[in-house]
């Protein structure tokens, strides 16, 4: 396995070069770089992952934890270090084949996507680039290249969202989502200094006897991690930056901020869930209950928006929501006990990855095509752009839950997860999978049905995307519908077991009328050229469709707390210490060397005979000195 | 063990003194104009003793006389180190109409104080250290009257020698004090017998103070700043970096290895000096225009932060104060080079407005020139900052921690200074910059090393922990 370091350093020698002379080549040559060394890492995932799940279980059961590479970055104490290295274990593996998958595909999309923008080559760096981190972020073998990785995954997040740098909105999204993030990242490096202080190792399997000493400290410093999980996904309320961030490619979108980075925050607690589960349940659940309210909030939001960006974006964070339920509802570290949740939430990562990746790809062919991002520039889209229509449909039945796609494989576990955890939380969930299907459906008619905007299309002729943007859908399509086949608990479950995922029809059932119900009630809003239903219900509760417009103001919300509160009662005291005392200080200090430098100047006046003085005067007193103390 | 076995294990030593004999036959055989062919002869050789002696050994040769860690070997390697880039930055000079016949001297001379060095790193015995240190010094006098015909060049080498013949003298005085108390010479025999009664206090400042002057530890520091501005910049950067960092690990060593059982005394005279040093250092370099008499002060500062190692009197501290030098080593061989190539490129400008605008003509110089200011002042994530960290840690460790707060306040001043320098080269404006040139092919390979060392050694921890090893054993 000592070739899966090429995996690391391929993007990374990619982003070199292109960093560097990419301005020497051509749009053509740079991205042909970027996208074989990507093309290589794929296969070498696939190598990876094929090799490692076939080498099969050891003796006890369990797939080995390699680690191929290792390397002592910065030792503290002989158990206190910082590595940086390569973990493959089962999570790991499958989060190379979804980066590298997605990247890929989002690589070749780029070609015909970014066309002749400017900074083609300069995209293709950033890309690289984020492609590096996030696959060392997934196999770090400790928290703290996980941390490391983790912020670079953060920068290049912000360097591509802030791609048309032009544009005054993606430059405020950039910083918005890198201050956010950045934020939460507080929380994380915190709980992971508290874990390595009291764990005495950055790992993560600290021994048995810390973890017996450590009481009430692993909880915090665990939920201060999640902290940090919850910046990156999104997860309310710090789920702000994410719809902001679309201002960024829609490719970029896509790999980012649907499939991979904003997954972080799940592998992150999935990564650690072991002493979750063991140590920390009560936080644990917290995650559960957090992942289901974002999941609301998401969701409801998601019905009203009109840019179909955002209304993806609020999907994603809902998804995400999704996932940390499922990690969050874990009892028990068995599969067929409580540990249902770990397998189903990471099973969910996989096939959301694939099938919102196709989304912000398809999203991404009709804005191409259209030129804007609002629904009401498009409508009966379907006969110009077949492709996009037929893969956009498969990802919309996947994420409604509708079988045989990968979606309602995945999501049916999470919904019989959370009945195990709490019937509660189950009709919750249930619930808002319903809103899922009904919001994702009322985006499908009116993207693809509906009323054709003529006199728009009368200048400009809608047309399907080239090749190289049609391809990555058709793919990333078939995966979607392939993907519940998959027989995902012989991979990844919660103890490390082979588990057999059995459907449970009553959960499957009601999800799946749930759903359909949902479909049918867009079908009969949205599906014709007007729609009085939409219209009346938007009038009736205006007040409720502004609110859930405007996301029920939570930026507004933040600005009020940074800008009112924290501006005004620390900043600006602590701007006032920092002119009036340091800056005096350093004033004082500048004056007080200058001064004797002045009045000392006449020392060094060039004769030896003085020098020889204060060298034999020195010895005097320093001896003087030393016998009298 | 007879005197063959015993010069044998004195590796580095022998090798070197064969590749002086070299340097010399050589210098004989090669004909007018030979001074290209030297150095190349020369780097050659260096880069020979390099590679022999890149592995740390032990050694001990007659009777004790004679006894090097593998600390001291690590330094002795990081000395020929430093020598060979100094070789490499001089040829420019000694290429020069009026130098150009006598460019072996400078080789030989050279190579002599270095085997003084050498010497006097491993002693182990207070005979063969103070004839290590004569070696080191006498023929360094000739180095920097090197320009003799040039008016600060003499005065420089009559001023080095006089106040190097003073201080020999002050400290062979404090030698003969302690072999009077002690009845020994030897390192090994001498911890037992030296109790810290007043004659042994005195003799100890005494030994203290000689090597303050080669390290330039205020008040002994006087010569330093006309011996740089008047010696060839080659020889200054070499003064600067070589030979202070020999006496500061033989010093260090010394206070450790023979002086242990004085701890006490000796921590409260390296804490005063050390402060002093930094602070006077500073004090002076602010006000300097002269960018060679600048860094004579700087490198005045930078001796007190070396020291500083020694202070923390363990293991962790000589590891932190060999890391301080080696980064220094490199920074400051930047720095110098820089001063030198630019200084023959223009006619022996030396002053820091000539550097105003240099970024416009020469950028990769400039931008060499930063990252060596850069390190020296400690900025993140250059080695200086690493190797500074070390030395305040090892202190602080120690428990000083009030002469640990007094350094970070110097180091700030310290931006100031090195920043001028900045700021003049990428800001202020000139009507007359220096023209656009290019150094010869060993000067900027030389240079390439200095300022890749100042980055790389910083991002590479590993260094240090090996010294560290090297320092427990």
């Amino acid at each position: 396995m000592d070739y899966t370091i090429l995996i690391l350093a391929l993007p990374a020698l990619s982003f070199l070069l292109l960093a560097l002379a990419g301005m020497k080549m051509s749009h053509r040559v740079a991205g042909i770089v970027g996208t074989l060394s990507l093309a290589a890492v794929t296969v070498l995932s696939y190598a990876t992952a094929c090799s490692y799940f076939t080498a099969g279980r050891m003796e006890d059961g369990l797939y080995p934890t390699l680690v191929p590479w290792n390397f002592e970055w910065l030792p503290f104490t002989p158990s206190l270090h910082i590595d940086m290295g390569i973990l493959l274990d089962p999570i790991s593996v499958l989060m190379l084949v979804v980066v590298s998958t997605v990247s890929l595909m989002v690589h070749i999309y780029s070609f015909g996507y970014m066309k002749g923008e400017k900074g083609f080559q300069r995209y293709y760096a950033f890309l690289s680039l984020f492609t590096f981190a996030m696959l060392g972020l997934v196999v770090a073998t400790n928290i703290f290249q996980m941390y490391v990785f983790w912020e670079l995954v953060g920068v290049s997040s912000y360097l591509l969202i802030g791609f048309y740098y032009t544009k005054p909105e993606a430059i405020a999204a950039s910083k918005k989502a890198f201050i956010v993030t950045r934020f939460a990242d507080l929380g994380f490096l915190i709980g992971i200094l508290i874990y390595g202080y009291y764990m005495q190792t950055f790992t993560f399997t600290p021994s048995e006897e810390r973890l017996m000493q450590a009481g009430m400290v692993l909880p915090w410093a665990l939920g201060l991690m999640f902290v940090g999980g919850a910046g990156k996904s999104a997860m309310f309320p710090l789920h702000i930056w994410l719809p902001d961030a679309m201002e960024g490619p829609t490719p970029v979108s896509a790999l980012i901020h649907a499939a991979t980075m904003v997954v972080a925050g799940v592998y992150l607690v999935a990564r650690m869930f072991p002493l979750y589960v063991d140590f920390a349940p009560h936080v644990l659940h917290a995650v559960a209950w957090v992942g289901a309210f974002t999941a609301l909030y998401a969701a409801s939001v998601a019905c009203v928006q009109s840019d179909i960006k955002r209304v993806l974006a609020f999907s994603t964070i809902s998804q995400i929501g999704f996932m940390m339920v499922a990690l969050g509802v874990c009892t028990d570290a068995d599969p067929h006990g409580g540990g249902l949740g770990y397998m189903a939430g990471m099973f969910h990562l996989f096939t959301h990855a694939m099938f919102k990746a196709l989304l912000f790809l398809g999203a991404g062919c009709i804005i191409h095509a259209v030129h804007s991002n609002e629904m009401e520039m498009m409508g009966g889209l379907r006969r110009y752009m077949p492709v996009t229509h037929i893969t956009f449909l498969v990802a919309c039945l996947a994420i409604a839950g509708i079988p045989p796609f990968s979606g309602f494989f995945s999501k049916d576990e999470i919904l019989t997860a959370c009945f195990g955890f709490s019937p509660a939380m189950g009709w919750i969930m249930t619930a808002i999978a319903g809103m899922t299907a009904f919001y994702m459906f009322r985006l499908y008619y009116g993207i693809f049905w509906g009323k054709e905007n003529r006199e728009l299309h009368a200048r400009h002729t809608p047309h399907e995307s080239p090749l190289a943007m049609t391809f990555p859908l058709v793919f990333l399509a078939l995966v979607t519908v392939g993907a519940g086949f998959i027989p995902f608990g012989r991979f990844v479950s919660a103890n490390g077991h082979a588990y057999d995922i059995h459907l449970d029809w009553g959960v499957a059932g009601t999800s799946i009328v749930v759903a359909l119900a949902a479909i049918a009630l867009a079908t009969w809003m949205y599906a014709r050229d007007r729609q009085p239903v939409a219209d009346m219900l938007a009038a009736r509760f205006s007040r409720l469709h502004r609110a859930a417009y405007r996301r029920f103001y939570m930026d507004e919300a933040w600005l009020f707390v940074t800008k009112r509160v924290i501006f005004r009662c620390v900043s600006v005291p602590v701007a006032w210490f920092d002119r009036h005392v340091i800056d005096q200080f350093m004033n004082f200090l500048a004056w007080g060397t200058n001064a004797a430098g002045e009045s000392l100047q006449p020392v060094q006046n060039g004769r030896i005979q003085a020098y020889t003085w204060w060298f034999l005067s020195g010895i005097i007193v320093l001896t003087a000195v030393l016998l009298l103390f | 063990m007879d005197i063959t076995t015993s010069l044998l294990s004195m590796q580095a030593e022998a090798s070197l003194a064969v590749i002086l004999v070299v340097m010399l036959l050589a210098d004989l055989i090669i004909r007018e104009p030979g001074h290209r062919k030297l150095q190349i002869l020369g780097c050659i050789l260096m880069a020979v003793q390099l590679a022999l002696n890149v592995v740390p050994a032990e050694g001990e040769a007659f009777g004790g006389m004679y006894r090097s860690t593998e600390l001291a070997s690590v330094v002795k390697t990081v000395l020929a180190a430093g020598t060979l880039l100094v070789f490499m930055q001089a040829g420019e000079w000694l290429g020069r109409e009026d130098t150009r016949g006598k460019a072996g001297e400078f080789y030989l001379l050279t190579l002599s104080t270095l085997l003084g060095m050498f010497l006097m790193v491993s002693a182990g015995s207070f005979m063969l250290f103070y004839i290590g240190l004569e070696l080191a010094s006498i023929p360094m006098a000739c180095l920097v009257a090197f320009d003799k015909y040039r008016h600060h060049s003499a005065e420089a080498g009559a001023k080095f020698i006089l106040s190097s013949m003073f201080s020999s003298a002050l400290m062979l005085y404090g030698l003969s004090l302690l072999y009077g108390t002690c009845g020994t010479m030897y390192f090994a025999d001498m911890p037992a017998l030296l109790a810290g009664t007043p004659l042994q206090v005195m003799a100890m400042v005494f030994f203290f103070a000689g090597l303050g002057f080669k390290v330039s530890l205020v008040p002994f520091h006087m010569w330093t700043p006309d011996v740089y501005q008047g010696a060839p910049t080659a020889v200054a950067g070499y003064l600067s970096v070589i030979s202070k960092g020999a006496a500061a690990f033989a010093m260090a060593a010394v206070l450790l290895k023979v002086f242990g059982g004085m701890v006490h005394d000796w921590s409260l005279l390296l804490s005063v000096v050390t402060v002093l040093t930094i602070t006077v250092g500073n004090v002076f370099a602010v006000l300097q225009t002269d960018l060679k008499r600048f860094m004579a002060y700087s490198s005045i500062s930078q001796a007190g932060y070396i020291v500083l190692g020694a202070l923390a009197g363990s293991g962790q501290g000589m590891a932190s104060l060999v890391y301080y030098v080696i980064i220094y080593v490199a920074a400051n061989l930047a720095v110098f080079g820089i001063i030198g190539t630019v200084e023959q490129h223009t006619g022996g400008k030396t002053g820091r407005s000539a550097y105003a605008g240099l970024y416009q003509t020469n950028p990769r110089l400039a931008f060499g020139m930063t990252l060596a200011l850069f390190s020296l002042a400690g900025i993140p994530p250059f080695a200086g900052f690493f190797s500074k960290f070390f030395v305040f840690a090892a202190a602080f460790h120690a428990g000083h921690w009030l002469v640990v707060f007094l350094a970070l306040v110097n180091t700030i001043i310290s931006l100031y200074y090195y920043l001028l320098v900045v700021k003049a080269m990428y800001i202020t404006p000139s009507d007359s910059p220096v023209p656009p040139f290019r150094a010869d092919g060993l000067t900027r390979a030389g240079l390439l090393v200095c300022v890749a060392g100042v980055v790389v050694t910083g991002l590479v921890s590993g260094l240090y922990g090996l010294l560290s090893g090297a320092a427990l054993h």
